[in-house]
């Protein structure tokens, strides 16, 4: 009887959780502040509170939690990179999202797919291989698989010889998962306000102040708060950010479109992406299909969406699922993404003392929330810099020793 | 389609050009420091709003500057490199010892 279900809506028995602390007056000083409520700034306040014990803590977000590029990404959860520095860090990451919904008590929906990566010529088997080597010494479930295997995986793929860039093997990524991407900020943000972290949303910071090579306070529209120190978490404006604090970032912004579909039937279980083709596609559990990977040639700090990369991602799509052809766009959109040189991030210090970077977010945000909620948290509290992020530094470009990320999405572009 | 104005071939298709990187006054490659020269080769302004930088039409493979907003994706005007540059830049470096 669904009307039973009234009860408990009615009843003050039941009150309403909510889910965040509501807005209140910024206090005059917070141990730590993080610039940028997405998912990374509130999964560094969440390890801070809960492993650290500091909780005089404020996110500070422009905007509203979650709604920049936390909410524009497409949910790839992957670790088949090719640096020793990216697989390691990214391997984590997957580690920790499968027992995400554990840890908050808050269902995340991960859903462990699979991700199959496409082979249309002999220079991406060869790359393939070598990448599949690399991740199974790291650990990674990672294996170079032939056409027969493929059409297995995926039976619906368009294998014909005759198409423009006939499929010659794949690399098969066993630990490849999406996972609810509102879901993860939101349950980073509950279990960080819970412990004692303030988030200030529709808060922007105007301007930092820095004295003797220190940040000592920040200004918002709001007032402004002293702090003890400040991290930086803001991908695709990490530039204008960085540079209130005098610090010149690698980093150029470029839109990164997708569209996606209306619902259908499941048909589409892995994660199918194509470097040949630029594009990859998967479905989601409500039955949309998404299809992403269009970079706009050009930087822009514009999230509109274009007629040309509609068709160009339309053609890329149905090269690879014809019976795509009559599926209707349910919408398409854009994420600003940081591009750096080496299309790996820029995690950790900077040449200000105590502001803290986590910055270079291209097309590998998402996938590094929680792992980089660990490293950054354990940076600010113990002012020691994790093995893990230590090859991300910012350093790394004046001393020409850049992390050659060519397993990254965008690196095929 | 968004069309460019080429200096040289006139209004083209923007898929027929490439972009090229932000304009920068390049340090004196005989005296600046490695750091420097690091800054000038992987750093970007990354400017929300008015920018100059390079471009190539593709085809015809002719350098020219535009300045274009980047938050409103706005073309302002494109120029040849002739505005800015008089003086070829030689780059023969001091010889040095191996």
């Amino acid at each position: 009887m669904p009307f039973g279900l009234l009860k408990y809506g009615l009843s003050k028995n039941y009150p309403a959780k909510h889910h965040f602390t509501p807005a209140k007056e910024l206090k005059k000083h917070y141990d730590v502040i993080i610039i940028g409520g997405g998912g990374h700034g509130a999964a560094i306040a969440y390890n801070l509170a809960k492993y650290h014990g500091i909780t005089n803590v404020a996110i500070l977000e422009k905007s509203y939690l979650g709604g920049g590029n936390t909410a524009r990404n497409t949910a790839v959860i992957r670790s088949n990179y090719l640096t020793e520095a990216g697989v390691k860090f990214y391997s984590e990451s997957v580690k920790l999202f499968n027992n995400l919904s554990n840890e908050f008590n808050y269902n995340v929906m991960m859903e462990n797919r699979g991700q199959l990566t496409l082979a249309h010529s002999d220079a991406a088997i060869r790359s393939f291989r070598w990448r599949a080597e690399v991740n199974q010494h790291l650990g990674v479930r990672s294996e170079l698989v032939d056409r027969q295997t493929i059409a297995e995986l995926v039976p619906n793929l368009n294998m014909s010889e005759d198409s423009r860039f006939p499929i010659m093997a794949g690399l098969w990524h066993a630990d490849g998962a999406t996972a609810r991407h509102d879901a993860v900020a939101w349950g980073y943000a509950k279990g960080a306000c819970d412990r004692g972290v303030e988030l200030h949303q529709l808060t922007e910071v105007e301007d930092i102040e820095i004295t003797n090579g220190r940040v000592t306070a920040v200004k918002t529209n709001r007032g402004r708060v002293e702090c003890g120190s400040v991290v930086q978490a803001v991908a695709g404006a990490s530039s204008i950010v960085a540079k209130k604090a005098g610090i010149p970032l690698p980093i150029h912004c470029y839109p990164l479109q997708a569209m996606v579909t209306q619902p259908y039937k499941p048909i589409l279980t892995p994660h199918v992406s194509s470097p040949q083709v630029h594009v990859y596609v998967h479905q989601t559990s409500r039955g949309e299909f998404v299809i992403g990977g269009g970079s706009d040639p050009y930087p822009l700090y514009n999230t509109r969406a274009t007629l040309d990369q509609r068709e160009s991602l339309s053609a890329a799509a149905l090269e690879l699922f014809p019976f795509l052809s009559q599926a209707r766009l349910l919408r398409q959109w854009a994420g600003t993404t940081d591009m750096t040189p080496d299309y790996s991030p820029i995690m950790g210090l900077s040449p200000v003392e105590n502001y803290y970077l986590d910055a270079g977010w291209g097309t590998w945000g998402f996938k590094a929330t929680p792992i980089c909620g660990v490293t950054m948290a354990e940076l600010v509290a113990t002012k020691k810099v994790p093995d893990l992020i230590k090859p991300f530094e910012l350093e790394r470009f004046y001393r020409f020793e850049q992390v050659n990320e060519a397993g990254a999405t965008a690196a095929s572009h | 389609m968004k069309l460019l104005t080429c200096p040289l071939n006139g209004k083209r298709n923007i898929s027929e050009f490439t972009y090229g990187g932000e304009y920068h006054v390049m340090p004196d490659h005989r005296t600046s420091s490695a750091r420097d020269w690091a800054e000038h080769v992987f750093f970007h302004d990354n400017v929300a709003g008015l920018v100059t930088e390079w471009w190539c039409h593709s085809a015809s493979s002719f350098w020219f500057l535009a300045e274009r907003n980047t938050i409103t994706d706005e073309v302002i005007r494109t120029f040849k490199a002739d505005e800015i540059y008089q003086q070829r830049v030689e780059f023969t470096a001091p010889e040095t010892e191996v």
